[in-house]
């Protein structure tokens, strides 16, 4: 992949709104739990900012997903994770499917205000009982006249406290677990919705939230595609929010990494900097050599996308390496800093508690290896 | 439940002394571990019953109002504390802060201050660690400068554990500007003393029951009698006790590593994905079964640490593999733990995500593991 100068301009749009619109706020709505979705998405929908891959007849810019990839790194400019990813949601996760397999009607409704930032978006797929393992989800979205009826409960939803709408993984059939389920934009302002906050660790500015529904109905046209196709096409979305939340972390790494060399540097410790120690500098050289391993492979990952091809399994090998390799960075820098590091107010902290997130959300490593090993063919048939 | 029922540390007295401190932490810290983190400290009352019901000083002896125990008391009150997700405020008090009163103080200074100690009604904090200077005791800058029978301080100092809820802080002093690091005294300094303040109680990763704080320090007047051990020879009292510190360290990080072995199991154990239990799946029993390996030959470990110890044998380079050992472990521990969890374990009603967060400042605080490396690391080229 080359990045050519129209990919630096979207880059410096994407940082320039983020140093103008989101960093200045960034401690206030940590200490709030939420960053202000529908306050911040219409600025963003103005600049064009949430459809640049998506088509020009529903306000998107039509560029491909390499000006996507380009966003998401740029948005490592952001002092904390959880705006970013209220932004991802909304941009790599809730949207694709319906962009590619959604009816004309459904996406005049629901995507071009998405990409407007006039309405905010979730992705209802994990559930108190199934995370990773998304076969075995629960919801039911039962036909009944022109309409479906949706009961059970959806967990760890980003977003999920401000959202307008969710993408909702369901069962709307018997059979067999891959091909029983379905996407379904449901409004969350239907009778028998109930939402609650979940309090996390870390990503403190992004609202998490479980959602119940309870005899939900929404019309059949708010399908997305074939009814059925639900899991095939969750499949694929998460391709975009895999390759996404890897590229998103790129940035994040090497500031990290580029925060430690300037605190090191001027922190002396018995009449040296601390840089100065080779266990120090040698570490930081190693990591910075992981970080471009890391920017090579999504890189990679998300050209093939681009040129149609089939990228599951770098995707998910590209989201493994992300993910742990937010853990060892985040962890190896914050060691540096001392006791700096482990109080609140630091780059490193901020992502060491945030980034923890990248090994779990969108499918956990385990699950990555799962994947991997079964298009290696290496997984044992049950 | 911490089994430690086969250990050869301890016997019929301290297994019964076990049970008792377990049921003070039931009924006494457990219910009130999101009072404590809402808050950022432990209450007051908590130290009082603490104190009355023998966790606090095992060992100041009875003419300060302890019961003199050996080491194996302290031992016994900071693996089932660690155990059950508290923060170091209490260890620190019986395992660091007392040991410097007792045995480099005067009488007066003793008879004044260890029975309190030991009730729960005097809360100690030891500052050492300034904003410019933390692993790196050499640096430190806060001066106290003799004026008639008194000493006039003046400094800044971070970092600070119980520093909000302190009666009485144990300051590392530059009393010789000339001298190195042969020029530091430890000072006491009580908290109303005009001219003492205490800054933020500092926003942490985790730890959130424990009052981090600063301190700052603006010509306080303490008499020469608050003198703790001989004048400029601070570091030589710090270097002593030094050994029961980091060993302190080691015990919290092995009983925390074990809960989080624990509360893995059992999650693993209950939660199914793709049709059953995720302990059943081969990648989950061989981390669990790398951690069990991990657990086993810590707590030998700890029993060979705690023995020497007992034993006055304990050496520095020991002490400090030991706290470098433990805290690395308990870290890597606490990280597969909480994958473990997936979802559940980055939310923080699930103990493994405030294991997790509480776990990280034992590679840090205490000298950091990096210290601990230079530190054995030193006494193999030049023993």
């Amino acid at each position: 992949m080359i990045l050519t100068n129209e990919h630096r301009q979207m880059a410096e749009t994407v940082e320039r709104f983020v140093r103008e619109e989101i960093n200045p706020h960034v401690a206030e709505w940590e200490r709030a739990g939420m960053f202000p979705a529908h306050e911040l998405f219409p600025k963003l929908g103005e600049l064009g900012l949430l459809g640049i891959k998506y088509e020009e007849e529903f306000g998107g810019l039509g560029l491909d997903f390499t000006y996507s990839l380009v966003m998401a790194e740029a948005l490592g400019e952001a002092n904390c994770g959880g705006v970013p990813l209220g932004i991802g949601v909304q941009t790599d996760m809730c949207t694709p499917a319906l962009a590619r397999f959604g009816s004309t009607e459904l996406k005049a409704e629901y995507l071009a205000p998405a990409i407007a930032g006039t309405s905010v978006g979730c992705i209802g797929v994990s559930e108190p009982g199934a995370g990773s393992d998304v076969a075995s989800l629960r919801t039911t979205a039962r036909i009944d006249g022109d309409d479906y009826i949706i009961n059970g409960t959806k967990m760890w939803i980003t977003n999920g406290l401000q959202a307008d709408w969710c993408c909702l993984l369901a069962n709307t059939g018997e059979g067999a677990v891959h091909r029983n389920k379905s996407l379904i934009v449901v409004p969350l302002d239907l009778p028998g919705i109930a939402r609650t906050k979940i309090d996390k660790m870390g990503m403190l500015s992004s609202d998490t939230a479980q959602l119940f529904f309870e005899d939900v109905r929404v019309p059949r046209r708010n399908l997305i595609g074939e009814e059925g196709k639900g899991f095939v096409y969750q499949m694929q979305q998460f391709q975009e929010e895999r390759l996404w939340g890897a590229a998103r972390n790129l940035r994040t790494l090497d500031r990290m990494i580029d925060e430690t060399i300037e605190y090191t540097r001027q922190r002396k410790v018995f009449g040296k900097a601390l840089l100065d120690n080779q266990a120090i500098h040698f570490r930081l050289a190693e990591l910075r050599s992981e970080v471009e391993a890391l920017r090579a492979l999504t890189y990679r990952g998300v050209a093939e996308y681009v040129a149609g091809h089939e990228v599951t399994r770098l995707a998910s090998m590209a989201k493994l390496k992300s993910g742990r390799l937010m853990r060892e960075v985040s962890d190896s820098c914050l060691q540096y800093w001392g006791g700096m590091g482990y109080t609140a107010d630091n780059y490193v902290s901020q992502f060491y508690r945030d980034g923890r997130l990248s090994s779990i959300g969108g499918g956990a490593d385990e699950i990555m290896l799962t994947i991997i090993a079964k298009l290696e063919g290496t997984l044992p048939r049950s | 439940m911490l089994d430690r029922s086969e250990s050869l540390l301890f016997d019929e007295d301290l297994h019964f002394f076990r049970d008792s401190v377990r049921r003070f932490i039931a009924r006494e810290f457990t219910p009130r571990i999101p009072e404590f983190e809402e808050s950022g400290r432990i209450a007051r009352d908590f130290w009082r019953k603490a104190g009355e019901a023998g966790l606090l000083c095992p060992g100041v002896p009875g003419e300060y109002g302890g019961l003199g125990l050996d080491f194996r008391f302290n031992t016994v009150v900071n693996e089932e504390l660690s155990y059950a997700m508290m923060a170091d405020g209490i260890t620190l008090q019986s395992d660091i802060t007392m040991p410097y009163l007792l045995h480099h103080a005067q009488p007066e200074l003793k008879q004044r201050w260890l029975p309190g100690m030991v009730t729960g009604e005097v809360i100690a904090a030891i500052a050492m660690t300034e904003p410019q200077a933390g692993s790196d005791l050499k640096g430190l800058r806060t001066r106290a400068r003799r004026e008639g029978s008194d000493y006039v301080i003046d400094g800044a100092k971070t970092y600070i554990t119980n520093g909000q809820n302190a009666d009485i802080v144990f300051v590392v002093c530059r009393t010789d500007p000339e001298a190195g690091g042969r020029g530091f005294s430890l000072i006491l300094v009580e908290a109303d003393r005009p001219g003492f303040t205490r800054g933020r109680n500092l926003d942490k990763i985790g730890h959130w029951m424990a009052d981090t704080s600063e301190l700052a320090f603006a010509n306080v007047r303490v008499p020469v009698e608050n003198l703790v051990g001989e004048e400029n020879a601070a570091m030589a009292h710090l270097f002593g006790e030094l050994p029961q510190e980091r060993l302190s360290i080691a015990i919290s990080a092995q009983a925390g590593a074990q809960r989080a072995f624990d509360e893995a199991l059992a999650f693993t154990r209950e939660r199914k994905a793709f049709g059953q239990s995720i302990l059943d799946f081969q990648n989950t029993r061989f981390v669990m079964a790398d951690i069990a390996a991990q657990l086993q030959v810590g707590w030998a470990h700890l029993d060979w640490l705690v023995h020497r110890h007992l034993a006055g044998r304990l050496t520095n380079e020991e002490a400090a593999a030991a706290k470098l050992w433990h805290s690395e472990m308990q870290w890597r521990v606490c990280d597969k733990a909480l994958q473990a969890h997936g979802g559940a374990g980055y939310m923080n009603e699930y103990p493994i995500a405030r294991i997790w967060r509480d776990a990280r400042v034992r590679r840090i605080y205490g000298g950091s593991s990096e210290i601990m490396r230079e530190i054995v690391g030193r006494g193999l080229v030049s023993p």
